[in-house]
Formats: structure tokens, sequence, C-alpha cells
């Protein structure tokens, strides 16, 4: 049953980026060309999502719990260290050089772009480096901690 | 040049705003991509690999669900300099995991909790990405 709900859940939000146009990389980088060709509508795209997601949650954390789980799971970590400069940082710069960002790129998997198929595995092996780098236990060979 | 949609970016908006809350009533957790698309790769903490799976393969079947119901193609302008989107991906994988989270887990959700370390992380990728166009595009390319 969670399979078919993150599935139709997967397919509206990719229907979103689709027809919001941020599924395009074009319309992207030109949104980010503030001194040149500019297309502010992904303004748009955030205001309606950002504006949505505010309202939803409110509704949403009235209830105890979410309907197919224990507990909300939300992010714990307040702290404004070094982790959240120069990640979105190095994310930023790739935003930049592509118009992708890992949805609009995950979207593009079956569309046949060879852009796409540059981007999609480097995007994984970037995450895989990253999860490597922050948790340090994690070790590439073993995938459970070893015994103390 | 592309043109100014204000009416289907907002209607999309609303979509993927949609989506993230569905999720959180359903299951709890955050819709941020990087979060999902990068816990599809071993190690693996819990047991929700099939939900994340699924919600990946909803996001590549959507295009395909999109053309097939209104008929229209779905436009993607890709860059086919090979180097610069692998150098692209790279980035934006690494970066994204290990600022825990990327457009939609910082952009929408964080935002929409009134997450000051999600407003930092979007307004630093928002100010890099703004630095790399106009320096590929009016410095190195003008």
């Amino acid at each position: 049953m969670s399979f078919v709900v993150n599935l139709v859940l997967g397919l509206l939000f990719g229907i979103g980026l689709v027809v919001s146009g941020m599924s395009d990389p074009a319309k992207v980088l030109n949104f980010l060309d503030l001194f040149g060709t500019w297309d502010p509508s992904l303004a748009f795209v955030m205001g309606g999502a950002v504006v949505t997601t505010f309202i939803g949650y409110r509704l949403v954390f009235r209830r105890p719990k979410p309907v197919a789980a224990d507990a909300f799971h939300l992010p714990a970590n307040n702290a404004i260290d070094r982790r959240i400069l120069v990640g979105p940082a190095i994310f930023g710069i790739g935003w930049g050089l592509g118009g992708f960002c890992p949805g609009p790129a995950l979207t593009a998997t079956a569309l046949g772009a060879a852009g796409t198929y540059a981007f999609l595995p480097m995007m994984f092996l970037g995450m895989w480096l990253a999860r490597w780098t922050v948790d340090r236990r994690f070790s590439p060979v073993f995938t459970s901690p070893p015994a103390p | 040049m592309t043109e100014f949609t204000p009416i289907a970016a907002t209607v999309g908006g609303i979509l993927i705003g949609l989506s993230a809350v569905l999720l959180m009533a359903w299951e709890g957790r955050i819709a941020g991509i990087s979060g999902i698309a990068g816990r599809l790769l071993p190690p693996y903490g819990d047991k929700a690999l099939p939900s994340r799976l699924a919600f990946v393969l909803g996001l590549v079947g959507a295009p395909l669900v999109y053309a097939a119901a209104t008929g229209s193609q779905v436009v993607q302008t890709v860059s086919a300099n090979l180097p610069l989107m692998a150098l692209a991906g790279l980035l934006v994988g690494f970066g994204s995991v290990y600022g825990s989270g990327c457009t939609s887990g910082h952009g929408v959700c964080g935002l929409s909790r009134l997450s000051v370390r999600s407003l930092v992380a979007t307004l630093t990728f928002m100010a890099t990405a703004f630095v790399t166009v106009f320096v590929v595009r009016h410095v190195v390319g003008a």
C-alpha cells in the first residue's frame, strides 16, 4: 500500500515539476540569469509550493501521527554549522552549471537527452560520497558497524 | 529566451506542495528529493527503501504520464556539454546531501516549517547559483 501511495505522490510531485516548467533546465537557468534573459516564473513555483505546504503542514500536524507511521520524522538539527553553508554553496554551483536540481534531473531520466545521462550517475556518486564524508564510520566495504 | 508563465508555474508549485503535504500526512516524512534519492544507495538505516524507490519511479514516470494525458510533449533543453553536465551532477549530488537538502527539502518543506537552517541553506544555494550563471553567461561567455 505504501508503495502505491509513494508512487502516486512521486507522480504528483513530478507532474508539478513538468507543469510548472521547473523540469526544463533552460527555464531554470533563465530564472537564475538576473542580468540577462531573466524569466521570473520559478519564483511563482516556489511561491505556490511554499504557501500550499505551509497551510497543509499546519493541518497535518494537528493529527497526533501520520497515517502509515508511528511519528512525524522532522529534522532535529537546528544548528547553523559549516555543513549548512558548504553543502548548499556547492549544490548551488552545480545547479547554476547544469540547470538541474535532483527532482527535475530524475524527471528527465526517460526523456533521452545525453546531458541527463552524464548528470545522473555523477549525481548519485556525489550523493554517496557525501554520505561517506558525513558519516566516517560508514565504510564502503562493511555496511554494518564493526563490533566494539 | 523562455516565456514568462506565472499561472502554469503557480499551478505546478501547488501540485508540488500537495505532494509534500500528503507525504507528511501519510508517512510523516519530508518530501526532500535529495534525501529520498540519496538513500536509494546503501547503507540502509531503515526499511523505507521500497517507499523511496516508488516515489522516485513516480518522478521518472511523471513526464510520460503527463504527455500521454495531455498529448503535448514535455520540453526539456539539456546542455549537450557532457563534461559540464557530469561536473554539475557531481556538485549537485554531493552538495545537496552534504547540506541535508536541496530545492525541495530546504526550499519548499524547510521554509514551510519556518526552519532558520533551511532559510540559510536556501539563500546560500540561490546566491551561488545566481553567481555561477552570471559568471558562465556574462563573464566567461561574454
